[in-house]
């Protein structure tokens, strides 16, 4: 139910960002989705790629730091209504969110989503039947 | 011309070189009571007979900073402790920190030392002297207060910090001399300028003693013209008692080093031989006007040479020149000492923090401040508050070791310069 997400620290330094996107680029890593949060000093970038498991490897043998982490990406259909139903359903749960960004591909709306109480997240996902992308499903994307 | 010691200030070298001799043997047998000192005469055969003239000192052992530390606390105290009353300690850098100890003469002299150089600067018991050093164990505070209260000067022990408080004070009480170290003299300038003051006629100062902190010609000059006061340099450490050792004259060329209280010599620090007349060395110093705990030819480490000529002032003690640097990788930062291996030790700790990091000190709007970059190991978390927090707890960490505040950054892995050999940890990009 959970995909993985690659998550690098960036210096607030001019090139970095370039750099790690070439070692993804020559290794024929497809970036799906990216996002960066931000302070004045550092970033950390999470992106979700057609390979993760390779794209951890290649970073790391690259002096990268990354850290691979679980995240959930539901599938909504792309309208406010649909992700504010998700939303109020993990709220109903109790869960809170750590962080979310949201993606499109084929008219679908993809959040990635980070909750507290991982387990109970699970659960309102099979109970309100929210559709889900998995790691398989992500080489074809 | 006036002096606070006129016999001693311009004593002819003939005579403070029987002086020091007299002093230095007494000073030899004096030292024989400190386990420390008696275990290397016993091996040496040495006693106050072996110095008959000051080229006897080379026959003398140095002492370092480390002999300090592996005799912790009171493996150099040639009296009773008893007979002591005072002890000043450094922060205990790399280990054990260092311990100086006083007896109530010791004491009196020490402040007679502070007193004559604030008198040769112009103080006198009509002054209101404000010491903006920080009291307790650093020896900026007690040392000036001491000497200014022996002077007769009306003293205001303010302590470091809180600027306009200080400025309350300079204007309320008529503050008209300021011990002070350099970027904090220049930030106080500002502050004033900042609130609509004018330092010439709004207040009363008019000498301002500067020193802990290494500083430049310019910089002097721009306090000096800031505040419309004239500056001072002064040096001090606390191995040897603290302010007071030597100090500008109002000619503000070279620091008199006071030589009724201690013997200069100017080695090479690779060598440990004396260098040439005027050439730069390190400074080794002897007390000879100390009982407590003598210290012989101690390396100070700190880098000058001896000015040539007489003083326009007419004193004959020598004068030193402004520092030139460190043998060693002290690091000299708002008058506070420190080592990068007391930093190294606390990143150590940290096992979310890799083997590479980098000190900067660099000037930021006047003021001195350290930069600290370091490598993380590899990313551990995906969330940038948990590496907030991990940059909070370093600081803090680093803050209750080092007394100051250091900037602290983490770097990627992999970012910092690659260290080749003798590792280059520290960059000093302060404008001096």
């Amino acid at each position: 139910m959970t995909i993985h997400q690659i998550s690098i620290f960036l210096e607030n330094k001019y090139g970095t960002l370039n750099e790690i996107l070439s070692l993804l680029a020559d290794a024929d890593i497809r970036i799906i989705a990216a996002t960066v949060a931000d302070t004045a000093e550092f970033g950390i970038m999470r992106m979700i790629v057609s390979d993760p498991q390779k794209a951890c490897t290649i970073l790391k043998e690259n002096n990268v730091s990354a850290y691979l982490s679980d995240v959930m990406a539901i599938v909504t259909d792309a309208s406010a209504d649909s992700l504010a139903n998700v939303l109020k359903e993990f709220t109903k749960a109790g869960l809170n969110i750590e962080y979310m960004y949201c993606f499109s591909v084929k008219e679908k709306s993809i959040l990635v989503v980070r909750t507290g109480n991982r387990e109970s997240a699970r659960e309102v996902v099979r109970r309100k039947n929210f559709s889900y992308i998995s790691e398989n499903d992500l080489i074809n994307l | 011309m006036t002096y606070w010691q006129k016999e001693i200030e311009t004593m002819s070298r003939d005579s403070l070189e029987k002086l020091q001799i007299k002093r230095l043997r007494e000073t030899i047998t004096l030292a024989n009571n400190a386990p420390f000192y008696n275990n290397i005469f016993r091996k040496n055969a040495i006693t106050a007979d072996s110095v008959r003239s000051l080229d006897d000192l080379k026959k003398l052992p140095f002492t370092t900073k480390e002999d300090l530390r592996n005799n912790y606390p009171f493996g150099l105290a040639a009296i009773p402790l008893q007979k002591c009353v005072r002890l000043h300690s450094s922060s205990g850098t790399t280990g054990n920190p260092t311990v100086v100890l006083h007896s109530a003469k010791d004491l009196d002299e020490w402040a007679n030392q502070v007193a004559r150089c604030m008198y040769m600067v112009g103080l006198r018991d009509t002054d209101i002297f404000q010491n903006t050093s920080g009291y307790g164990m650093f020896t900026g505070g007690l040392g000036f207060q001491y000497g200014a209260e022996k002077l007769g000067a009306l003293t205001v022990p303010a302590a470091a910090g809180n600027t306009r408080r200080q400025i309350k004070f300079i204007t309320d009480f008529g503050t008209t001399c300021l011990h002070i170290i350099p970027s904090y003299a220049t930030r106080l300038a500002e502050v004033m300028y900042e609130i609509g003051m004018e330092p010439k006629k709004d207040t009363r100062l008019k000498t301002i003693c500067i020193g802990a902190e290494p500083h430049s010609e310019e910089q002097r000059r721009r306090i000096e013209q800031l505040l419309g006061v004239k500056a001072y340099n002064c040096f001090g450490m606390s191995e040897m008692n603290g302010p007071g050792v030597a100090f500008e004259c109002t000619e503000q060329n070279g620091l008199h080093i006071w030589e009724d209280y201690v013997i200069v010599e100017i080695v090479d620090p690779d060598t440990l031989e004396p260098v040439a007349d005027g050439e730069t060395g390190e400074l080794v110093l002897t007390t000879i006007n100390r009982e407590a705990m003598p210290l012989i030819r101690y390396r100070t480490r700190d880098l000058t040479r001896l000015l040539p000529g007489d003083c326009a002032c007419g004193r004959t003690h020598k004068r030193i020149d402004r520092f030139k640097g460190r043998s060693d990788d002290m690091i000299i930062l708002k008058g506070v000492n420190l080592f990068p291996i007391q930093i190294e030790k606390i990143l150590m700790q940290f096992p979310e923090l890799g083997g590479n990091y980098l000190i900067t000190l660099e000037t930021i709007n006047n003021s001195d401040e350290m930069l600290i970059e370091v490598e993380l190991n590899d990313l551990y978390t995906d969330d940038y508050a948990v590496l907030q927090r991990l940059t909070k707890d370093i600081t803090r960490r680093l803050k209750d070791e080092l007394l100051l505040t250091p900037r602290l950054k983490l770097a990627a892995k992999g970012s910092l310069p690659v260290q080749e050999g003798k590792a280059v940890r520290v960059k000093d990009l302060r404008s001096l």
